[in-house]
């Protein structure tokens, strides 16, 4: 491990599904859009330190991605790059529509609903965040969420989402009257 | 992407310097998490262990989550605790690192 260069495909042992050819698989895949592999640094950093490290141990993990667009998606992590590009199995999209009037007293604070979808290629420049799930926990919904249709559940968030727009663009607006350039304009990530 | 200039380098040294501290990292999208750091690479793709959400009825999602790898693009600040930084090591370095690239420029 200590003297793997980032380019190496990782040790054996470790991603046995496809994770060790992960990397050149995916950038065939996603073609010319895809920036160009990095140019082998002069300095290495340490192992440890790269993007490749920090990704290997989450491997064949379950995890969650949140995406720039707000989706959540839990899923098997069976293969990455080094731009976070990831190949998810068994990929389930969770969505949430918490209450308006919801505090954190409140017994009901919204509604959750799961939607099965199956393998996930996920560009990496749309990943805001993975998180490993802890198995002991995960049979539990969040405190306070309930379990609802699809559909209702994806309506109410799609209303909540129009109104956090909304709002935004009325800031973001405010904002550039005073001179301010929003870093993310037109897009509301949550 | 190529080779890491100077001050990168100097930031990544330094972010590891902060390895296993409690740190706050506030993303583009509000969400503040609390977390011990676990690494940091070349991006500043920040890893945490133990992490708790600071708003998390607005974020319930992150609620079965022990550890999380967070993209160094969506990332707005990372709080420090305050005695995890030496100040007068970060100057030294950091001068240290301008006169090195003013030489080099001459």
């Amino acid at each position: 491990m200590e003297n793997l260069t980032i380019h190496d495909a990782p040790p054996p042992g470790a991603p046995q599904q496809g994770g060790r050819a992960g990397g050149p698989h995916i950038q065939q895949a996603l073609g010319r859009g895809a920036p160009p592999p990095p140019q082998q640094p002069q300095q290495l950093p340490p192992q440890m330190f790269t993007t490749a490290a920090q990704l290997l141990d989450l491997t064949d993990k379950k995890l969650l991605i949140c995406l720039r667009d707000g989706r959540k998606l839990t899923g098997i992590l069976r293969s990455w790059d080094q731009f976070a590009n990831l190949v998810l199995q068994s990929t389930v999209e969770r969505v949430y529509a918490t209450l308006p009037e919801a505090t954190d007293e409140s017994a009901v604070k919204g509604y959750y609903a799961d939607k099965p979808h199956g393998i996930f290629l996920v560009r990496g420049e749309n990943v805001l965040l993975l998180g490993e799930i802890d198995l002991d926990k995960d049979d539990e919904p969040p405190a306070g969420f309930e379990e609802r249709d699809y559909k209702t559940v994806d309506q109410m968030a799609k209303e909540r989402k129009a109104l956090d727009r909304a709002k935004e663009k009325t800031k973001l607006k405010k904002l550039a009257t005073l001179g301010f350039e929003g870093e993310n304009i037109g897009e509301v990530l949550l | 992407m190529c080779a890491p200039s100077a001050d990168e380098r100097l930031r990544n040294s330094f972010f590891k310097t902060l390895i296993d501290n409690q740190v706050t990292v506030e993303l583009k999208n509000d969400i503040q998490i609390r977390g011990t750091l676990k690494s940091v690479d070349q991006y500043l793709n920040i890893k945490l262990d133990d992490i708790s959400v600071l708003d998390d009825l607005k974020y319930p999602h992150l609620s079965s989550v022990k550890n999380v790898f967070i993209r160094g693009s969506v990332v707005r600040y990372v709080h420090l605790p305050h005695n995890a930084v030496d100040v007068t090591l970060l100057e030294d370095a950091t001068r240290r690192e301008a006169a090195n690239q003013a030489q080099k420029a001459k």
